[in-house]
């Protein structure tokens, strides 16, 4: 199979890159780069510690964007219709706008099911699945699970090796090279991680509140409890008589913090911040939510940075 | 069956050998028993193997095309994710017994840990499930206050009810399905296959489907800002059904320059469309076809433009031809940080129409601008101009203009009051409150952008 396969590819690949020669000399190198497109940035961040120089990245959402909500914009299909590989959140988060895209990229390689589809939730640790009846009455639930699950590091250790493991498959030459940059991103996760933990160990059993379920992952890696949401129920706005009862819970729990995702409306949290005197802290579900905020580490880095700050702000 | 088949002999024979045979039958029954726990060990041999495999197949193969979006798959992919090297060991829940929205979590085996799998209660019937097709049921409620002296419409009317079946075929394509239930009938809007795996980057369809002639032509009620359709679309590509026809359609993304988002799309159709393209014999098919520009001017604002052609045979027979050309240009603006409050679109579409008719040429024009601005999460405000000729008497010009407030409860439901007016090429005027309830279940999948 393979030796019957390999002939094939080198040729196929020597005729690109002979083509893309004679348009562009200057191109030839990068034809052999792997295009690797990604649902969102935090995506793409992991698939460029395991690909290093040796594939392309590109993310379709911005990390301060709604990953819920993007809209299926014909941009999106050049990016598409280029790729050797798609890589999706999946748990139903792109439902309202990749599936579309898809269909219409013209590009059967990233197929739901073709071999350059990859579902990275098969990796990691899923919460919140929902057991028992699954209705809308819940609001804008996930059937599937909670889809933010790439914001504990041994998820995206998981994640990452996971990329790895396929881009080998896909470039088999270059498999080593893959699985070397996946242990040096692992080595260097888990330093990091042995700081993280550190910095977020005297806070550890803390009451929290988030706008929207994204931190479940987050909260049971750093050992936060997110006691309840601004959100009545996900992707509800928030509900007077809802926010009145936070408070209440607020003031009896003493929960001094609330952590908002950079895409939501601030004035509800920040009533009920002055109502509590607890801190709002604009914590980054994704890479690039901010400028500086451009891998998977720098993630970390800026959203326990500013926590724990609001801790301490808040005299706990 | 092995068992059942005994069963069946012993008690056949029974009657006559009962009392002086009981050795014997006991010593058959023990055998019977025999057979079936040996039966039963190769079952379980076979299904540890099924197991064993299943869990050596490697992470990335997802042989099963599962649709993108929908509830019911939810146990496909989930299983799938049980057989794979990090297992998720908890996934049964679609089946275990329905409880207040309890959540579980899906652990991945620990490195040493063996991958426990809870049993699937009515498994078989879950996995047959998950090949069902995305079922969503959209629900448009329409009512009216007023007078149209023209078009007049009910006062209450439960409009249309459009049920939609999608899910991917094979590897090779994917098929939609809508069927639109009115006051008057069923009617299939839209039946197509888009074949998503051809070389060359092209995408085709065929089957029923609404033509790519401009923007308000391809889209569905619900998608509409308005509760009604513009005079333009109702004067000359056909009202509410349009350019909606049994057919063929090839798109595929053309060479254009960087950041500039360029698509051609060919269409044939039958030739039967609402009031517009008659078909009197097979020859008198229809043609539809339509180039898109798109570019991003930046990552909140991008620009649409589009130019549409159809020709087709009219109601007046073989001989007689009508052509429609069309331009359409789109505004939109959203800011991705505040994507879900703010947004705002503006449309305009200009329409050309020729038709022949006996001893004339009749060529009308119509357009319709109009602007939706989202104020809030939940609230959207707009407003839309009408001018169109008649396709039969092009002297005859109607126009109007419309007020729109929509509400949002959710994504899933909209509450929606338009006033319209509109002056009629006879000087009658229609001056009406129309209000609008849509309301949608299941998985509707995404419209195109």
């Amino acid at each position: 199979m393979t030796r019957r396969r390999s002939p094939r590819l080198a040729v196929s690949f020597s005729l690109t890159a002979l083509l893309l020669s004679i348009l562009s000399p200057a191109s030839a190198l990068s034809a052999s780069k792997l295009k690797v497109v990604t649902a969102t940035t935090d995506m793409a961040a992991l698939a460029e510690e395991v690909g290093g120089d040796r594939i392309d990245v590109e993310s379709i959402a911005r990390g301060y964007q709604d990953p819920h909500f993007v809209e299926a914009k014909p941009s999106f299909l050049l990016k598409l219709r280029k790729a050797d590989l798609l890589i999706v959140v999946g748990l139903q988060l792109e439902i309202g706008w990749l599936p579309p895209l898809i269909a219409q990229s013209g590009n059967s390689r990233i197929q739901v099911g073709a071999p350059g589809y990859l579902d990275a939730s098969q990796f990691a640790e899923i919460l919140e699945i929902p057991t028992g009846i699954v209705t809308r009455a819940m609001g804008d639930v996930h059937p599937l699970g909670n889809p933010h699950y790439w914001l504990d590091p041994e998820n995206g250790r998981r994640i990452a090796q996971g990329i790895q493991t396929k881009l080998a498959e896909m470039r088999p030459n270059d498999a080593g090279y893959f699985a070397q940059n996946f242990q040096s991103f692992s080595q260097r996760l888990t330093t990091a991680e042995k700081t993280w933990d550190e910095e977020m160990k005297p806070f550890r059993g803390r009451k929290v509140v988030s706008y929207h379920r994204s931190w479940p992952n987050f909260a049971k890696r750093f050992g936060l409890d997110v006691v309840d949401y601004v959100e009545p129920r996900p992707g509800i706005p928030p509900t007077p008589s809802h926010t009145l009862e936070l408070i209440v819970m607020m003031r009896r729990e003493n929960v001094k913090v609330i952590m908002v995702e950079p895409y939501f409306d601030l004035k509800t949290p920040n009533r009920i911040a002055s109502q509590t005197g607890a801190q709002v802290v604009v914590m980054l579900p994704s890479v690039g939510g901010e400028k500086e905020v451009t891998d998977y580490f720098k993630l970390f880095d800026y959203d326990i940075a500013l926590l724990t700050k609001a801790f301490r702000a808040a005299g706990q | 069956m092995k068992t059942v088949a005994l069963l069946f002999c012993l008690l056949s024979c029974a009657p006559g050998i009962l009392g002086a045979q009981e050795k014997n039958n006991t010593d058959e029954r023990f055998k019977a028993l025999e057979e079936r726990i040996s039966a039963l060990e190769a079952q379980i041999q076979a299904l540890k193997a099924a197991q064993t495999a299943s869990l050596a197949a490697p992470a990335a193969a997802q042989p099963v095309p599962a649709p993108p979006s929908p509830l019911p798959d939810a146990s496909a992919q989930t299983a799938e994710r049980v057989a794979v090297p990090p297992p998720a060991s908890s996934q049964p829940q679609a089946a275990t017994p329905a409880q207040a929205p309890q959540t579980v979590t899906a652990t991945p085996a620990l490195p040493g840990e063996s991958a426990g799998q809870l049993p699937v209660y009515g498994g078989a019937s879950a996995l047959a499930k998950a090949l069902n097709p995305d079922v969503s049921v959209i629900g448009d409620f329409l009512g009216s206050a007023g007078r149209n002296p023209v078009r007049p419409v009910p006062a209450l009317e439960m409009h249309e009810s459009e049920v939609g079946l999608q899910a991917i075929v094979d590897p090779y394509a994917r098929a939609d399905f809508f069927l639109s239930f009115g006051e008057e009938g069923v009617n299939l809007e839209e039946g197509f296959i888009t074949f998503t795996a051809l070389p060359a980057g092209l995408v085709a369809k065929v089957g029923k489907m609404r033509s790519a002639f401009g923007k308000v032509n391809t889209l569905h009620n619900h998608v509409l800002p308005w509760t009604d359709r513009p005079l333009v679309t109702e004067n000359l590509v056909g009202g509410e059904d349009g350019i909606d026809d049994a057919g063929l359609s090839v798109t595929r993304i053309l060479p254009a320059p960087k950041d500039i988002f360029l698509e051609g799309t060919a269409q044939v159709f039958r030739g039967d469309s609402a009031d517009v393209f008659k078909s009197s014999r097979n020859s008198d098919v229809s043609l539809v076809g339509h180039l898109r520009g798109y570019r991003d001017l930046t990552e909140s604002t991008n620009v649409d433009l589009g130019l549409s052609y159809a020709r087709g045979h009219n109601d007046l027979g073989s001989a007689f031809r009508t052509q429609l050309y069309g331009m359409d240009a789109t505004v939109r603006w959203k800011p991705l940080r505040r994507a879900i409050y703010h947004s705002f679109l503006g449309r305009t579409e200009l329409i050309w129409s020729q038709r022949e008719q006996v001893g004339n040429v009749q060529q009308a024009f119509g357009f319709y601008t109009s602007g939706d601005y989202q104020v809030a999460r939940r609230w959207f405000v707009g407003g839309r101009y009408d001018r169109s000729d008649q396709a039969r008497n092009a002297a005859l010009t109607d126009s109007g203009f419309s007020a729109i407030l929509t509400y949002w409860p959710s994504e899933f439901s909209q509450v929606r009051g338009q006033y319209r007016f509109a002056r009629y090429a006879d000087n009658r005027e229609g001056n009406e409150l129309r209000f609008q309830f849509q309301f949608s279940l299941g998985a509707h999948g995404a419209h195109p952008f």
